[in-house]
């Protein structure tokens, strides 16, 4: 059962033509500025806003046809985790997780004793009987995707899931979601506007510019070769899986990094583009990450020329075409990289 | 120092100060005259005598009704009002708050030429049903409910569009029908208009004159109810109507007590 959405919507000035395709268990993060149309895309998947043109169908089901087909909100087998939760004020969070049970018939003991499961596996069972405001932002967040995971929706969208969040509690509730999004075997879409979100949470990113999609790929393509200037500042980012011992990161792909917050387990380690440095020998004297590279790749945006770089990681170094110029690069040129660890953030994952 | 600060803070000018002071001895000396003027003594068998206690329960009886009404039928439309797709919305928001302006006496008028025995549904009703309603009880709830609705269908409406119908959206993803989603999600989110619209509502139907008397007329233990036996015992027996106006003022300073406390001041 595949998602699939041509979605087409006009409103005033204002035009949305994004084409969509979501597979059974895949998360794809929607990506783009504001005003791209990435809220756009989400009411009209959620059946809040019907479209102007285009479809919507999941498998062999018709969701928004227009103008024969509309499947309201409450008739469509979704769960929205919005990005100011909206959890009910005057319900408790085991009546909020219980509601979508209770609208989609189920009994009230077994709503109840579903929405107490749901509770548990977020970690929360302990605070089933609190309002939401005696919540915390991140326990609030989880009550939502509990309440929006419930119902066992076939579609799961989560509309900038955790832009209301403090930058110290977003890190676990990020990775928190990551396992529970890996868990869910139906169709996600994230929109955000956070490309770390979107890069380390999603399968496949797709974005948004002008309602128009200009790049879709796996996370680490795009990076690789962003389509527009936009797609480079913003998806620019270097980022392995790794596990941590302490300051030192063994990554998957091979390779070791050096980061400055010493953190244990499984970890995301993260940094831009405009934190690597190029050296045509070994850079001396200082406790950074240093490892043999060859250039793979040379473009050229607005700003910054982005250098693909292979190597045990292959990274990407964004140089000042000053740089470009005294380096003399070209691809196939053997060089070294180098990072500052206070530069490279590792995540738990 | 103390010269510097009066002239800092100025003195109130007399031509704001004295209308002020008039206006509000204007209000409040009326008030305590009555109370002045109360048969404390006696008050509390008058109270219970047979007449004033009639129309007493007569007026609590019915402007409890009349508040049903306005319940049952003014949440809907408020909620139409503020969240319905309908044409021509302003038009109507404007047509709903008409009772509150119009004189209640045209009020009764109208109510009389529409549900009166010959009136234009009245005469239906009287034939298909044998229902009339001009100068009975029911009448009196319609004419308190005529005047009295505007009350809580503005106070509901304003807490409606004050609520973010984003939850109403929320509830709608979660599978609940714009139904479920009302009775669930909005009203208890509306709970505290819905109140002080129902507290203002009932105040001002316990208070209604001029359309009761014109639609319902004046029947002791039938359509007398307080301020209509105010307005009679004036001329036979001035210290019932004195009693009589002590406990709508009772009734009436009691409900901005509420109000105050609990809504009208916000959320504390």
């Amino acid at each position: 059962m595949t998602l699939h959405a041509d979605l087409r919507v006009t409103r005033g000035a204002f035009r949305l033509a994004a084409e969509l395709v979501v597979e059974p268990g895949e998360v794809v993060a929607l990506l783009g500025p504001n005003g791209a149309g990435k809220s756009t895309a989400l009411r009209a998947l959620a059946g809040l806003l019907p479209l102007s043109g285009g479809h919507i169908r999941l498998g062999g089901q018709a969701w928004d046809v227009p103008p024969a087909v509309f499947r309201p909100a409450e008739r469509r087998p979704i769960g929205v985790v919005f990005q100011d939760y909206l959890l009910f004020a005057h319900l408790s969070a085991l009546e909020n997780v219980a509601f979508g049970l209770r609208a989609r018939g189920a009994g009230r003991a077994a709503a109840r004793a579903e929405a107490a499961r749901w509770l548990d596996r977020v970690g929360l069972a302990a605070h089933a009987k609190a309002k939401p405001r005696a919540l915390s932002g991140g326990q609030a967040q989880r009550v939502a995707l509990a309440r929006a995971l419930a119902t066992g929706p076939d579609l799961l969208l989560l509309d900038e899931p955790l832009a209301a969040l403090d930058a110290a509690t977003r890190l676990h509730v990020r990775a928190e979601l990551g396992r529970h999004l890996r868990d869910y075997p139906g169709h996600t879409l994230l929109v955000t506007h956070d490309p770390l979100d979107a890069m380390v949470l999603a399968d496949r990113l797709v974005v948004l510019e002008h309602g128009e999609v200009v790049q879709e790929g796996t996370p680490a393509d795009v990076a690789r070769r962003p389509r527009t200037d936009y797609v480079a500042d913003l998806v620019g980012l270097n980022l392995y899986r790794g596990t941590a011992h302490g300051t030192t990161v063994s990554l998957d792909a091979g390779g070791t990094l050096t980061v400055a917050t010493p953190v244990t387990g499984p970890v995301h380690v993260v940094f831009p583009p405009t934190a690597v440095g190029l050296h045509p020998e070994r850079p001396v004297g200082s406790p950074r990450n240093a490892w043999r590279v060859t250039v793979a790749g040379i473009e050229q945006h607005a700003h910054t020329t982005r250098v693909r770089l292979d190597g045990v990681p292959p990274v990407l170094a964004d140089v000042t075409t000053a740089t470009v110029a005294d380096l003399r690069l070209r691809p196939g040129d053997e060089l070294w990289a180098a990072v500052k660890a206070t530069e490279a953030h590792a995540y738990p994952s | 120092m103390r010269s510097t600060r009066r002239r800092t803070r100025g003195r109130l000018p007399v031509a704001l100060a004295l209308p002020a002071v008039v206006g509000l001895a204007f209000l409040l000396v009326p008030l305590v005259g009555l109370l002045i003027r109360a048969p404390w003594r006696t008050l509390p068998s008058r109270l219970f005598s047979a007449s004033v206690g009639e129309a007493l329960r007569l007026s609590l009886v019915c402007a409890s009704l009349a508040t049903v009404v306005c319940l049952v039928l003014g949440v809907p439309l408020a909620w139409l009002l503020a969240r319905g797709d309908v044409p021509g919305r302003g038009v109507l928001r404007a047509l709903v708050t008409v009772p509150l302006v119009l004189p209640p006496v045209v009020g009764g008028v109208a109510l009389l030429f529409v549900l009166g025995r010959r009136g234009l549904v009245g005469q239906h009703l009287d034939a298909w049903f044998g229902v009339s309603l001009p100068f009975t009880t029911a009448g009196v709830v319609l004419a308190e409910a005529f005047v009295a609705m505007p009350f809580l269908v503005i106070s509901v409406e304003g807490a409606l569009r004050a609520a973010d119908p984003r939850y109403e959206e929320a509830a709608a993803t979660l599978g609940a029908s714009r139904w479920l989603a009302f009775r669930r999600v909005t009203l208890p989110s509306i709970l505290p208009g819905v109140v002080a619209g129902t507290v203002l509502c009932w105040a001002r139907a316990l208070g209604e004159f001029g359309a009761t008397i014109t639609f319902a007329g004046n029947f002791p233990g039938e359509t007398t109810t307080m301020p209509l036996a105010v307005y009679l015992a004036l001329e036979t027996d001035p210290d019932a109507a004195i009693v009589l106006s002590v406990v709508l003022l009772m009734v009436s300073v009691g409900v901005l007590a509420a109000l105050r406390d609990r809504w009208v001041s916000g959320p504390s």
